[in-house]
């Protein structure tokens, strides 16, 4: 069962991600400038891990600007008044290491793995460029080029990721969440150096980030060099943001997306749901655990009824994480079989969900599901970035240090009764959207979906 | 999915998913990285290499049999050894697929098969407190699979829909391309997931018998780290290994030793922008040159913004978002491979700086300062790969596979300092080959000339 155990595996670290907690023994401080700092200790072998986590992503570009986040992540590697174009990579590998960037919704977010003797040379190389970054047209215009080959390769080359953006914009009303991480192609095309500029010198300040190290250091020596380092950059005032709040949804809506490209039909349906960022936060941790009895893994609900009872579906299952500033969101995805249509597949899931919401689930259910978070929290340790990326996500998201080191406990206090009470709240709530993605002419072995 | 990230680059991290590239990707001293690897002999005779780390409370176990995949599937029946990986833990003795993935899952243990081209290969991971439940459920499924019939038509319907999902796909097209274009109805041709008539052929007494006579002790390789004694070690190989036959199959794959075609093959498609893949002859596993491979492969496309293609196709032009290279050695057969992806306008344009870059090189023209980066990111990062318990037990298994010997981990970034300037210029005079290049492009180019078919099956 490979390729859907690929899937279960992404949907379990999601909803697992800061659960990490007992075992990462984080240490942390603020530099007067604002800059937190956290650590985590792993002997392992004699190498580390440095991410610095900017609390500004694609949600915070101005209107008509999207994908700048995402550019400006690309231009971060294009010099300073001390480095050319290329030589932070350059110089990191030079030293035996690797780094690179990823750019979400609501983090900006770079890398360096290396050798721990050299987590100095990084750690200057990260503070310079958080203030001195240069750019000119002759980086800028080719990357421009780059990003649109890169929005080609993710986006237009797949139905489904097409299909994920065109939904993503009809599941938030009001919220940013709403526009592509990478931007639309018009507006990427129409970004400027200027732009770039302005979103730097907003948000790229001590006062505005997260520094984390994992590896085979020391708290207090990384506290030390981050002080060197950082400590001389003065804070920024910081924009207010506003505060974007979904309104109430009253229908849910649905998205067919026919493309020749496509071979095999599928469903999915998205609500959205309280975050670690914001919403009910008792029912946060009551999801995570519906979401594991629902839809994680082969012997889920989901899948168990809907592939292995009724042979309905090929594969099924579902996801929620927590980790979001914004609003959250669940969801179910399913593949029917072939001589199964769409509409059929649909009724089978919302019968399940149906069951849920009406039902409940059983004490043993949740206590076996609190049972394989934790112990999933128990191996977290076994990487090196890992913890760190855990923390990161989770930070971003409001959760505080000692809340994400409370995880696993947190998870074990949730009951039956909590668990019950989310899947009414989210599940039932109304609203939503249905995702269909279907091939651009009917096949003629099964009777496709009527809609 | 609102937190799918977007990634400054990835492409290169693709190809190297492959066992045999992420080998090529390791190879860097682990003196440093304070590695020791114990050989470990069961009473049964069983012998496993083991690193023990107590850094977690878990033990990993990989292990690999080898002539026992895609390659050696009987004609009619390709698909076959994959099918095997995924139903041989969908139930086992007295448990069935749901019980017996039930207390995987419950108990938050991994056991898990797959299989590549050559080899068929196993991953175990549990904490230390199910561990012998989790041998239990292991030495089973390699013993007792049950292959009943929901989970065969099951997996059966999920490979046929994944096959009929990728024939859209323009690197499995371009893929396909190229594998038929260079090797034909040798075995290396074959997509090692199996064709459509494979899989729908493939029976659950073909499985049975797959795995009573592939799965052989002489053709075992076994990796382990984790929180466990040599002692406690012998006696879980003896428990999960000890009742399998002691002698599998031969290998009737035979050496493969024309180059790739000159030439570049157009798949037409529909699509806005082509993928491009590219191979020439590489170098084996046991080639002396193969640590200069190394240090040229990375300069050539595989050492990410550093690299030669990089700088010349996205840097300076920005032509691709991804463009690589990377070194495909197999147990009969070697390539040096690449690609990238660009929009149509400018395939031509992307061809034509590839290949230049290839020729440069292969003027003898790489200076001192290169090769000494080269050689620092391949020996410094090597560190980087000891992170991680199955990590660690992978390169155990590839160490003893290609056959590296146990001191590997202390040698190697050795053998890496080793290579002068010099070696690296004449293996780049000897072995690039820019006119000998063979391109596949799937999309809608404009600017290219095709000087070779469509390879049968694609038109």
């Amino acid at each position: 069962m490979r390729y859907f155990g690929i899937l279960a595996f992404f949907t379990a670290s999601l909803a697992v991600t800061p659960a990490f907690a007992d075992v990462f023994g984080a240490k942390q401080t603020v530099l007067d400038n604002g800059l937190e700092v956290i650590v985590v200790e792993n002997h392992r072998a004699p190498v580390v891990t440095q991410m610095i986590w900017y609390k500004a992503g694609a949600m915070d570009k101005q209107p008509g600007k999207s994908g700048i986040a995402h550019f400006l992540e690309h231009l971060m590697f294009k010099g300073t008044e001390t480095l050319a174009p290329g030589e932070f990579s350059a110089t990191v590998q030079r030293n035996g290491g690797r780094d690179n960037a990823f750019t979400s919704q609501d983090t900006t977010v770079y890398h360096q793995s290396v050798a721990s003797d050299r987590l100095d040379l990084i750690m200057r190389m990260e503070a310079d460029r958080m203030r001195n970054l240069v750019l000119s047209k002759e980086v800028f215009e080719p990357e421009k080029l780059v990003i649109l080959e890169e929005r080609a390769s993710r986006t237009d080359s797949s139905p489904g990721a097409l299909l994920g953006e065109q939904t993503s914009a009809g599941l938030y009303l009001n919220h940013p969440y709403r526009l592509p991480i990478i931007g639309w192609r018009h507006e990427i095309e129409a970004l400027t150096i200027d732009d770039a500029l302005a979103f730097y010198r907003q948000y790229y300040a001590p006062n505005n980030a997260i520094l984390i190290v994992a590896g085979d250091v020391t708290a207090d020596d990384v506290f030390a060099l981050a002080k060197t380092h950082f400590g001389p950059i003065a804070p920024s005032d910081l924009p207010d943001r506003p505060h974007f709040t979904e309104p109430p949804q009253l229908g849910e809506k649905v998205y067919a997306y026919r493309d020749p490209r496509v071979r095999e039909s599928s469903l999915s349906l998205r609500k959205l749901a309280p975050s670690y960022g914001e919403g009910d936060r008792d029912q946060v941790y009551a999801l995570q655990v519906l979401m594991n009895i629902l839809g994680s893994g082969n012997t889920s609900r989901l899948f168990r009824a809907l592939v292995i009872e009724q042979r309905i579906a090929l594969t099924a299952g579902g996801w929620y994480s927590p980790n979001a500033r914004g609003p959250a969101e669940v969801g179910i995805w399913a593949r029917p079989t072939p001589d199964k249509s769409l509409d059929d597949l649909k009724a089978a899931v919302r019968e399940e969900v149906r069951k849920v919401i009406e039902d409940g689930v059983s004490e043993d259910e949740v206590s076996r599901a609190i049972t394989r978070l934790q112990d999933a929290a128990a191996t977290a340790m076994d990487s090196l970035a890992g913890p760190a990326r855990a923390i990161g996500r989770a930070r971003i998201s409001g959760l505080t240090l000692p809340e994400i080191e409370a995880w696993p406990d947190r998870i074990g206090e949730v009951t039956a009764e909590q668990v019950n009470e989310a899947a009414k709240a989210v599940l039932g709530a109304p609203g939503g959207v249905e995702a269909r993605l279907l091939p651009s002419e009917r096949p003629t072995t099964g009777g496709e979906d009527k809609s | 999915m609102i937190h799918s990230l977007s990634l400054r680059y990835s492409g290169i991290r693709l190809a190297q998913s492959l066992l045999v590239l992420a080998l090529f990707a390791l190879p860097l001293s682990l003196a440093k990285a304070e590695v020791r690897v114990e050989e470990v002999t069961s009473p049964g005779g069983i012998t496993a290499w083991l690193v023990r780390d107590r850094t977690v409370p878990v033990t990993a176990i990989e292990f690999e049999f080898t002539d026992a995949g895609a390659a050696h599937d009987p004609v009619g029946k390709e698909g076959l050894a994959s099918m095997a990986a995924a139903l041989i833990d969908e139930g086992a003795g007295d448990l069935d697929s749901q019980a017996f993935q039930g207390t995987l899952s419950d108990k938050s243990m991994t056991i898990r098969f797959s299989a590549s081209v050559n080899g068929f290969s196993g991953s175990f991971y549990s904490l230390n407190r199910y561990r012998d439940e989790a041998v239990g459920l292991l030495h089973l499924a390699l013993t007792e699979p049950r292959f009943d019939d929901e989970p065969v038509e099951r997996i059966r319907s999920q490979f046929l829909s994944s096959l009929r999902s990728k024939e859209t796909d323009p690197g499995t097209i371009a893929g396909k391309a190229m594998r038929e274009a260079v090797f034909g109805s040798h075995p290396y041709g074959r997509p090692s997931g199996g064709t459509k008539d494979g899989i729908a052929a493939v029976t659950a007494a073909d499985m049975r018998a797959f795995i009573r006579t592939a799965l052989a002790k002489d053709k075992l390789h076994i990796g382990v780290v984790g929180d466990i004694d040599p002692t406690e070690l012998g006696l879980l190989l003896d428990t999960v290994f000890g009742d399998l036959p002691e002698k599998g199959l031969g290998d009737p794959v035979t050496e493969f030793t024309p180059p790739p075609p000159a030439g570049t093959i157009v798949v037409e498609e529909d699509i806005p922008q082509s993928t491009i893949l590219f191979a020439q002859r590489g170098l084996k596993l046991d080639d002396p040159d193969y640590y200069a491979g190394m240090i040229l492969n990375h300069i050539l496309g595989g050492g990410s913004f550093s690299s030669e293609l990089m700088k010349e196709v996205r840097v300076k032009r920005g032509l691709a978002y991804s463009v690589y290279s990377y070194q495909h050695p197999m147990k009969h057969a070697a390539l040096l491979r690449g690609g990238g992806q660009t929009q149509n306008a400018t395939v031509g344009e992307t061809l034509t700086v590839m290949r230049d870059v290839v020729r440069h090189l292969s003027e003898g023209t790489i200076n001192a300062e290169t090769v000494d980066n080269a050689k620092t990111y391949i020996t410094g990062s090597f560190p980087l790969r000891f992170t991680n318990s199955s990590s660690i037990a992978s390169q155990l298994v590839s160490m003893q596979v290609y056959d590296f010997g146990i001191d590997y981990l202390d040698v190697r970034n050795g053998r890496v300092d080793k290579v002068s300037v010099n070696q690296v210029n004449a293996l780049a005079k000897r072995l690039l080959d820019p006119d000998g290049l063979l391109f596949v492009v799937v999309g809608a180019p404009t600017g290219v000339d095709a000087t070779l078919p469509v390879p049968p099956g694609l038109e």
